[in-house]
């Protein structure tokens, strides 16, 4: 049995804007193992990124308790959620984000600077098939290569956990193949846990798990058999 | 943490031209305040220095002629360390090709040894001779004004009589520093001159032999001089004594320290008003780099930056320019002062000028300006710390519109789509658009406090000259005259009428306060001296009653009604009191008035006058003057045109010189405000303005839409500013205000006309950049990259 990283019990999210409530979390109960690779399938404003974020340290339940190893992440507070984020979590963002005014090694290299054992940012780079851009600005990449800055950042501080908000989203299926040959091999090699937001129901398929999510609530979890690689998914 | 040093590099030089604004504004802030606070601090220690090692005394009287033997009493006054018995004498000057008046004192050296107190020092040539009778130390400004050198000639009327001088040296003197006419306003280095000469030739010239009749003492330390005065003034009074002043009333000293009020008032009024735009500006071009790094606040966050981390590195980029503000400041600060200092060495008679530039001003300087921009900078940062990580992962939500009020009252088709972006977008952000008028507002002002001084001092000449002192000349005569004195010069062909005029110098009391002054007997009706009241209406002159200057009713805290005493201090040396009948409006100097018949009845010396004013033909002022200048009786006369020349003339560079700089720093933070103002729109819109350019609309439409919120905003700014300025011009006046002269708070039309025209030109010139860059605008790359 491998060892629980997540432990999420009873999770809701509700946000308030105005008089409106909006339940974007609705009582999750999920646990995530060590080494996992975990897809997270669900339509439009299911509650996706916003499970995400609170597993991540981004956000705080409104009620419910989420655990990472013995850290309480529901009732810390932002410094310690902040250490959290520091010195486990790596995150790869739909839009990329990266710092225009940094070229792509120094974009990968403020985060490794404050990491406890980073890989080189070259390195990093280069696992992810942009050895040869390092003193590109963000603006003279593609945005496929763009995304694989971004999950060079991510990586390279070599974090226990690897959460991706639609890391493949703005991509073309081919550079999504790369995106993901990346995610996956950093996962085997490094034995990250990952987990993967997508519409995209192919991904699926390299997953060791699909958690289906709806209306706020886990509605469906699949362990994958036969688990395929992600040269072989296309969409 | 260096890639994030990188890219607060970055992102700086990317705004580098609002960056470059911002440090010049603030570099103004503080080169003026260091300018002002060095110059400040260069003449105060200038002046200790040179009143310390050449004794300038501490307490000064005059007599009518005192025996040297009362010189022992005076020395017997506990406290006294010092006496220098002096002889005074009032004289004119003649020189080869110049026909106007000029007066001079002439003012006794030992014969033998040095001055004991106020001792000169020589600037060229050499100190007269032991008991030479025809060599004579010039004073420094008179010498300049005329380029007299030691080995030069000139000839002097002392009491009456002719006599030629050779002068042997060029000197100035801890007392005349600021060299001055006793009664004018304003120096006259042409005009006045003041010179020295050996004892016994001026005792000759002047008939006072054995006697003196002037006193200065130096005071042991820890002295209070008013007790030393106390026991003085009874030992000069038989002697004439007009009553003995402290260091703190002596003209020269007066005088200075007035004019070092007015440039610590500039110390504080200038640096506040570019710190308080400089702060403005750091917050709204801060506040637009934090919004637009929303998304790389959050990845910071999202990747274990935590706040103190991200306050830092925002801090550390308002940091830099602060630092940048802080050298151009410094640098221009250090350059300004040494400009002003020597500007006033040229008013100002120092033998050198100590330069300090105080560490401790300067660290003061950078202070206060790095507190401004945290101040100004702090809202933005606070928010950048704020912003939950979660939350900057969203793009921003689109901002609030509404239809503004406008609309609804203007008729739809005055008001085009453009026109319409424009009025929305400043009702969107009121409280940004209120600050970049007063910013604006703030500049104009800045400008109006620069051209003001030219208006103050215009407006004080025309009522002086225009208004109260109507006479072409004036003559005072040695002693009090009868009426047939008048006789006499109104005999004198040219001369076109005469009036006789009283003046005796008093104390007035009133309670515990009390001040030495001139009491004018003026006659009734007068045509040409005549007392204004405060909208400079003449006012009649009463005949029971005084009538005092605004200023120096105040001193004496006495209203209409209210009893002061008279006190003369020459002559009879009657005590009376009046009644205050009223004030009057003057600029120049503290006065007491009453009607003539009246104030020679109250002093019961028959009818007198002291002085006569004259109007004549123009064409022949000069042969009347000097005429005059030779009658015996006559101790001076003076040139209404004259003095006007030289105020002009004295006044013109330094008032110059300060309109420049004036205009220079207004016109930067109008630009700086404007730039600003219009590059954040810019920014801010870029993607708005690049869509509309996609959809059609010509790149001069698009301009529209941004100059015509830089142009709402000019507009409204520009009365806000003739308001503010009006505001400054009083804040500085209240600085200005002295027994010598009060400045008044008058700024004329066309200063406003000017201030108007310099911020159009600040406008216009930002509105052409924000034209240039629209022309260039990337239409794919603005719309590429996602903000
Ligand atoms: N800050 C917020 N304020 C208000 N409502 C929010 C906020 N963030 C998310 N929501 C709402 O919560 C619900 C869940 O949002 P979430 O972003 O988790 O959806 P999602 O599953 O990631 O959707 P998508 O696939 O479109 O990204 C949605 O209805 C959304 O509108
Ligand atoms: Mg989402």
């Amino acid at each position: 049995m491998p060892e629980t990283v997540f432990s999420a019990r009873g999770l809701t999210k509700v946000y308030r804007t105005g008089e409106v409530e909006i339940h974007a979390l609705r009582g999750v109960d999920l646990d995530l193992y060590a080494g996992e690779f975990v897809v997270l399938l669900g339509p439009s404003g299911s509650g996706k990124s916003t499970l995400l974020n609170v597993l991540g340290g981004l956000d705080v339940p409104s009620a419910g308790r989420v655990r990472y190893r013995d850290h309480d992440l529901s009732t810390a507070d932002e410094e310690s959620l902040t250490r959290f984020r520091r010195e486990h979590v790596g995150f790869v963002f739909q839009f990329y984000n990266l710092i225009p005014s940094l070229t792509a090694r120094e974009n990968v290299e403020v985060v490794t600077e404050i990491a406890e054992h980073p890989l080189p940012a070259a390195q990093a780079l280069a696992m992810v098939g942009l050895g040869d851009r390092l003193d590109a600005f963000p603006a003279q990449l593609s945005g496929g290569q763009q995304q694989r800055v971004a999950i060079a950042r991510a990586i390279a501080k070599q974090p226990e956990v690897l959460l991706c908000d639609e890391p493949t989203g703005a991509l073309d299926s081919e550079t999504g193949v790369r995106v993901l040959e990346a995610l996956s091999d950093v996962n085997q090699r490094l034995g990250t846990t990952t987990v993967v937001i997508t519409h995209n129901a192919g991904i699926a398929a390299m997953a060791h798990r699909v958690i289906h999510l709806q209306d706020g609530r886990i509605v469906g979890v699949e362990v994958n058999p036969q688990r395929r690689a992600a040269g072989e998914i296309s969409w | 943490m260096r890639s994030l040093n990188r890219k607060l590099l970055r992102d700086l030089w990317h705004v580098r031209s609002q960056v470059l604004a911002i440090v010049l504004v603030m570099g103004s802030g503080i080169a003026t305040y260091l300018m002002s606070v060095a110059t400040l601090d260069s003449l105060t220690a200038t002046r200790a220095r040179f009143y310390r090692e050449y004794a300038f005394a501490d307490v000064f009287a005059t007599a009518k002629r005192a025996p040297l033997a009362v010189g022992a009493e005076i020395t017997a006054i506990p406290g006294v360390a010092a006496v220098d018995l002096t002889v005074q004498a009032p004289m004119r000057i003649r020189l080869e090709g110049f026909a106007d008046p000029v007066r001079g004192l002439l003012i006794s050296l030992p014969d033998e040894g040095s001055k004991p107190l106020n001792r000169l020092y020589l600037r060229a040539g050499r100190m007269p001779q032991p008991w030479a009778q025809q060599e004579l130390v010039l004073g420094e400004a008179f010498a300049t004004a005329h380029g007299i050198a030691p080995g030069g000639r000139l000839t002097a009327v002392v009491a009456g009589r002719m006599q030629d001088f050779e002068v042997v040296g060029i000197a100035i003197s801890p007392e005349y520093v600021y060299q001055i006419q006793p009664g004018a306003a304003f120096p006259d280095f042409e005009r006045y001159a003041v010179a020295w000469i050996g004892r016994r030739a001026l005792e000759a010239a002047f008939g006072m032999d054995g006697a003196f009749n002037s006193v200065a003492l130096s005071l042991a330390p820890g002295t209070p001089p008013a007790r030393v005065i106390e026991r003085l003034d009874p030992i000069l009074e038989p002697w004439g004594g007009l009553g003995a002043i402290a260091r703190e009333d002596q003209l020269s000293h007066k005088f200075l320290s007035a004019e070092f009020g007015q440039l610590k008032t500039m110390a504080t009024v200038f640096p506040v008003v570019f710190l308080s735009v400089a702060a403005f500006l750091l917050n709204v071009v801060f506040g637009r780099l934090i919004a637009t790094q929303r998304d790389q606040i959050a990845i910071l966050k999202a990747f274990g930056y935590g706040n103190g981390a991200i306050g830092r590195h925002y801090a550390a980029m308002a940091g830099i320019v602060v630092g940048l503000g802080a050298l151009a400041g410094i640098a221009g600060g250090a350059w300004l002062g040494h400009l002003l200092g020597r500007l006033y060495m040229s008013f100002y008679r120092f033998p050198w000028l100590d330069f300090v530039l105080a560490p401790a001003s300067v660290a003061s300087a950078v202070a206060i300006t790095l507190l401004a921009a945290l101040s100004g900078a702090a809202f933005a940062l606070l928010r950048a710390a704020r912003l939950p990580p979660a939350e900057a992962m969203r793009p921003e939500a689109p901002p609030r519109y509404r239809a503004t009020t406008l609309e609804h009252w203007l008729p739809r088709r005055w008001l085009d789509q453009p026109t319409r972006m424009i009025l929305r977008q400043l009702s969107r952000r009121p409280l940004k658009a209120l600050a970049t008028v007063l910013g604006i507002a703030l500049a104009s002002g800045v400008l109006t406090i620069g051209l003001f001084q030219e208006d103050a001092l215009n407006y004080m000449v025309d009522q002086q000259f225009a208004l109260a002192q109507r006479n072409d000349l004036s003559v005072s005569f040695v002693e009090p005259r009868g009426r047939d004195a008048l006789a006499e010069i109104a005999a004198i062909p040219g001369v076109l009428a005469v009036e006789g005029t009283r003046s005796v110098g008093v104390r007035l009391r009133a309670g515990p306060r009390s001040v030495l002054v001139h009491l004018d007997g003026l006659p009734a009706g007068s045509r040409m001296k005549r007392v204004l009241d405060t909208r400079n209406r003449p006012r009649v002159l009463p005949t029971g009653g005084l009538l005092l200057t605004e200023y120096l009713a105040r001193i004496l805290d006495v209203r209409r009604g209210d009893g002061v005493e008279v006190e003369q201090l020459q002559g009879a040396r009657r005590h009376f009191e009046l009644p205050v009948d009223g004030t009057v409006q003057e600029f120049i100097g503290i006065n007491a008035y009453m009607e003539l018949d009246a104030l020679n009845r109250a002093l019961g010396e028959g009818e007198r006058v002291s002085h006569a004013l004259l109007l004549v033909d123009p064409r022949q002022t000069n042969a009347i003057y000097h005429e005059l200048e030779d009658r015996p009786g006559v101790a001076s006369v003076g040139s209404r045109k004259a003095a006007i020349d030289n105020f002009y003339q004295t006044m013109a560079e330094s008032l110059l010189i300060f309109t420049f700089i004036a205009t220079l720093l207004a016109g930067l933070i109008a630009f700086g405000v404007l730039y600003n103002t219009a590059r954040i729109a810019l920014g801010e819109r870029g993607r708005e303005l690049a869509s509309l350019r996609v959809l059609g609309f010509t790149r001069g439409e698009v301009a529209y839409i941004l100059i015509g919120e830089l142009a709402l905003l000019t507009l409204a700014a520009i009365p806000v500013g003739w308001l503010v300025g009006a505001a400054l011009a009083r804040v500085i006046v209240a600085g200005l205000q002295s027994e010598l002269y009060r400045v008044p708070a008058y700024l004329s039309t066309q200063t406003f006309a000017s201030t108007t025209l310099v911020i159009l030109l600040a406008a216009l010139a930002s509105a052409l950049i924000v034209v240039w860059r629209v022309r260039h605008l990337d239409l794919v790359e603005v719309l590429k990259t996602r903000e």
